[in-house]
């Protein structure tokens, strides 16, 4: 896949970001290109929750500037920045437990006004994961985690995003469900969304993307292709769990 | 249930009616006689029969408290999966027994020592006519006899648990309602229909309050008859109903709001001018209790400050139309002014929801709160006397006009107050399916995660309050129309807080449930007067009574029903989910 001469769909240009007087992302740069999943690792407090609210427009960055397919997008308000392409699942699925599947799914869509367009995306969904389609009239909060988690990605497809951010997908579940999660992942990639994930498992994230940036105190201090990282042994020591 | 033989064998033994549940609420039931007879309820309630001669409210009153630990007691408690459903029998009997000679072994002890001591300097309600009530006037002698009524009046609690369904319901109802009717002679009689043929309330009530044996006989019998009658038919009609389709379907629609709006147009008519008031109050709190349900219930905004949008509205409107303003009277007609009532609302609702919309649950509520003392005491000031006239309020707000019509008196202000009540109810219902309607109710389930999904939180919450503002100011414009006249002691915390009380009792969110409760919850403390005094104590019984035991209202929405009984399921989704997975727990 090519890096270098597409226009990136998602950009964090030299992004610094602060709560109050305390800088939390120091001159992030990250670019992540069409049909990639590209993930974002590391450890509590490294500042990766803060990328995502930044990108989703939640805290303005206090310098640098977020692009969306050459567009920037920072500053604007959270509502635009989904309006022009931006969804999220969010940590632990967070559903609307007490809405029915469906309704979580038109909640997904809630931006779009072309709704012959709407019908056709949740076909797409129901094509992807046709246990949702199943489930479509049942509560959120009745369904297994495995389904769970579909209706969060279907919830997020619905907004027909150009990229498709993911909170800690592996947060809290049984290694079962991370692995199923992470074949949604890629399963959502195939059929052409392009995906930033932002985990702390960077074995399992690591293995299903293209390419990986290392987050730490709020700096990248790596980035490169999966395979590079997984074989860089400042990787292996700090994150990768192995001792030599 | 049926089960076949082999299921049979595997279930585990019925669990049977709890003995010490029936001694637990015998005890509540104690406190409670005790209660009643302390807090004066007695007394006053004594004074009112309800079958002349034998029976008063205030004996009623004492004798429903066994009896409703007695049913408590006498209930099985619910058949779990792979339990056998359990027995009727005497033990049903037995256990409200217990409980019924609890709290008559409590009331007899509570009586006989408030008899021989005086404890009137502390309880001053333990006056020597409550003490006559307590023995029957039979010194202990008379407490026994009550005692021993209670024991059985707590059996016959159990005993009701024999009966099948259609009969248990016939039973109950009929009793409810000789009890009702004997309470509301006032609604009776004041029907233009009775009124005129005077030998109907005479053979139910006599010459007083008050049904007579045989009008308790009458009115018991022809409940008991159309329960039973009617126990399923109801249910199956509207079934039918519900079933019908394309032509079939709108035809029945219209006839039915045909059926809606003769009955509406007449309904003041054969009410009279007394119940016609009553109604009148309990429609502006029906539309006030509409408007906080969208604020509340839809939106999940909890605003305990309701009434100071109320009081934009009475207040607009008596500035705009009264000739006697202070500052600037213009003297539009009721009609003219709805415009700038809903500008002045909507503006209100915007300075309100502002400040607040970062604000979420308690914090919310405690802010709104004080919003809502702050309008009363600015139209109370006298810095702003000059504009609202302080304390002495506005005067000489003229009646309504429509066409050739005056609106001036209660029968002809139902019209107007039930068109708006009509129309703001189809918003609801419109808007509950409306875009804003689904922002609403994902912000109320995660506002954070709406917002991510492109809800725009600041405008979906500035919507609810501003809604709810116009719906409130409306009614409030209409109240003012009504009494003729403002005065900031109208617009108390009370207001917000009984609003409330309706909304949560009826059902939030749900449009009937609120409608339900702004008429019981009004009306029908306005038409037992008498026992005013009592009144917040009602509604506080009943507020916690609810929240125990049926939280999501008499008439919840479905939704609404789904969130509180959310628990149950998600566990058995849990476990689903735990046999789906992995058993080793995560990271």
């Amino acid at each position: 896949m090519s890096t270098t001469d597409a226009t990136p769909v998602l950009e964090l240009r030299s992004v610094s970001t602060h709560y109050g007087p305390i800088q939390v992302l120091r001159d992030v740069d990250v670019a992540i290109y069409p049909g990639e999943i590209v993930c974002l690792l590391g450890g509590n407090a490294s500042g990766k929750t803060t990328t995502l609210k930044t990108i989703l427009g939640y805290v303005k960055p206090s310098s640098g500037s977020v692009h969306l397919e050459g567009q920037r997008i920072s500053g604007l308000p959270t509502t635009e920045v989904v309006e022009r392409g931006i969804s999220m699942v969010p940590e632990n699925r967070r559903l609307f437990k007490r809405m029915t599947v469906r309704e979580n799914l038109e909640i997904g869509a809630y931006l779009r006004s072309d709704r012959d367009a709407v019908e056709d995306d949740y076909e797409r969904v129901f094509e992807l994961f046709p246990r949702v389609k199943e489930r479509l009239h049942q509560r959120a909060g009745t369904l297994s985690g495995g389904e769970q988690q579909m209706v969060a990605v279907g919830r997020a497809l619905m907004a027909r995003p150009s990229v498709l951010l993911m909170d800690e997908p592996s947060m809290g579940l049984a290694p079962v469900l991370v692995q199923q999660n992470f074949d949604i992942i890629q399963q959502i990639n195939q059929a052409g969304t392009t995906v930033f994930v932002v985990e702390q498992n960077a074995n399992m994230a690591l293995s299903i993307a293209d390419r990986g940036y290392v987050l730490q105190t709020g700096r990248i201090v790596l980035s490169d292709h999966s395979d590079a990282l997984l074989s860089n042994p400042e990787m292996q020591r700090a994150y990768l769990g192995q001792i030599d | 249930m049926s089960l076949t033989a082999a299921e049979t064998t595997e279930l585990l033994p019925a669990r049977e009616v709890q003995l010490d549940r029936a001694v637990r609420v015998g005890l509540i039931g104690g406190l409670t006689a005790m209660f009643i007879v302390t807090s004066g309820m007695l007394e006053t309630f004594d004074l009112r029969m309800i079958v002349d001669p034998i029976l008063s409210l205030g004996y009623v009153t004492l004798m429903a408290a066994p009896f409703a630990v007695g049913y408590v007691a006498g209930k099985a408690p619910p058949v779990l999966e792979g339990y056998a459903a359990p027995s009727v029998g005497a033990r049903n009997v037995q256990a409200g027994a217990i409980a019924g000679a609890l709290t008559g072994a409590i009331y007899a002890l509570y009586a006989l020592i408030i008899h021989v001591l005086d404890f009137s300097s502390v309880f001053i309600k333990l006056t020597e006519q409550t003490k006559k009530i307590v023995t029957l006037d039979m010194g202990a002698g008379g407490v026994l006899i009550l005692a021993l009524v209670m024991a059985v009046s707590g059996a016959v609690g159990g005993a009701v648990h024999l009966l099948e369904r259609r009969w248990k319901r016939a039973v109950l109802y009929s009793a409810f309602w000789v009890v009702m009717f004997g309470l509301l002679e006032v609604l009776v009689s004041q029907i233009a229909f009775v009124r005129r043929i005077s030998a109907v309330k005479e053979l139910l009530y006599g010459t007083d309050a008050g049904l007579t044996l045989i009008g308790a006989v009458i009115i018991g019998g022809l409940v008991f008859a159309a329960y039973y009658y009617l126990d399923g038919r109801v249910r199956a009609a509207t079934r039918r109903a519900m079933a019908l389709e394309g032509q079939q379907r709108r035809r029945f629609i219209l006839i039915s709001l045909g059926v809606a709006i003769v009955f509406l147009a007449v309904l003041p008519q054969i009410l009279g001018p007394f119940l016609s008031e009553v109604l009148d109050l309990a429609g502006v709190f029906l539309l006030m209790a509409l408007g906080l349900n969208i604020v509340v219930g839809f939106a999940g905004l909890l605003d305990l400050g309701y009434v100071a949008f109320f009081a934009v509205g009475a207040y607009t409107t008596a500035i705009l139309t009264s000739p006697v303003s202070p500052k600037w009277s213009p003297e539009l007609s009721f009609w003219t002014a709805i415009p700038f009532i809903i500008l002045a609302a909507a503006a209100a609702g915007v300075m309100v929801g502002t400040p607040v919309l970062r604000l979420r649950g308690d914090y919310l509520a405690i802010v709104t709160l004080g919003f809502g003392e702050i309008a009363r005491i600015l139209f109370l000031s006298d810095a702003l006397k000059p504009y609202f006239g302080g304390a002495q309020g506005m005067l000489l707000i003229p009646d309504i006009d429509i066409g050739p019509f005056t609106i001036d008196d209660s029968i002809s202000f139902f019209y107007p107050i039930y068109a708006f009540v009509i129309l703001f109810a189809y918003l609801s219902y419109a808007l509950q399916d409306s875009r804003v309607g689904r922002a609403w109710m994902a912000m109320r389930e995660d506002e954070s995660v709406a917002e991510a999904m492109g809800v725009n939180i600041v405008a979906a919450k500035l919507w609810a309050f501003v809604i709810g503002a116009i719906f409130a100011a409306i009614g409030g414009a209409l109240f003012a129309h009504k009494i003729g006249s403002v005065f900031p002691e109208s617009f108390a915390i009370l207001v917000s807080i009984t609003v409330l009380v309706l909304i949560i009792v009826g059902g939030m969110g749900s449009v009937p449930g609120v409608t339900v409760g702004a008429l019981a919850l009004v009306a029908l403390p306005e038409l037992l007067r008498e026992f005013a005094e009592f009144k917040f104590l009602f509604y506080g019984t009943l507020l916690i009574f609810m929240m125990l035991n049926r939280p999501e209202g008499f008439i919840p929405s479905r939704r609404r029903a789904r969130e509180l009984h959310l628990d149950e399921v998600e566990q058995d989704a849990w476990l689903a989910q735990a046999a789906e997975q992995d058993p080793a727990p995560a990271e």
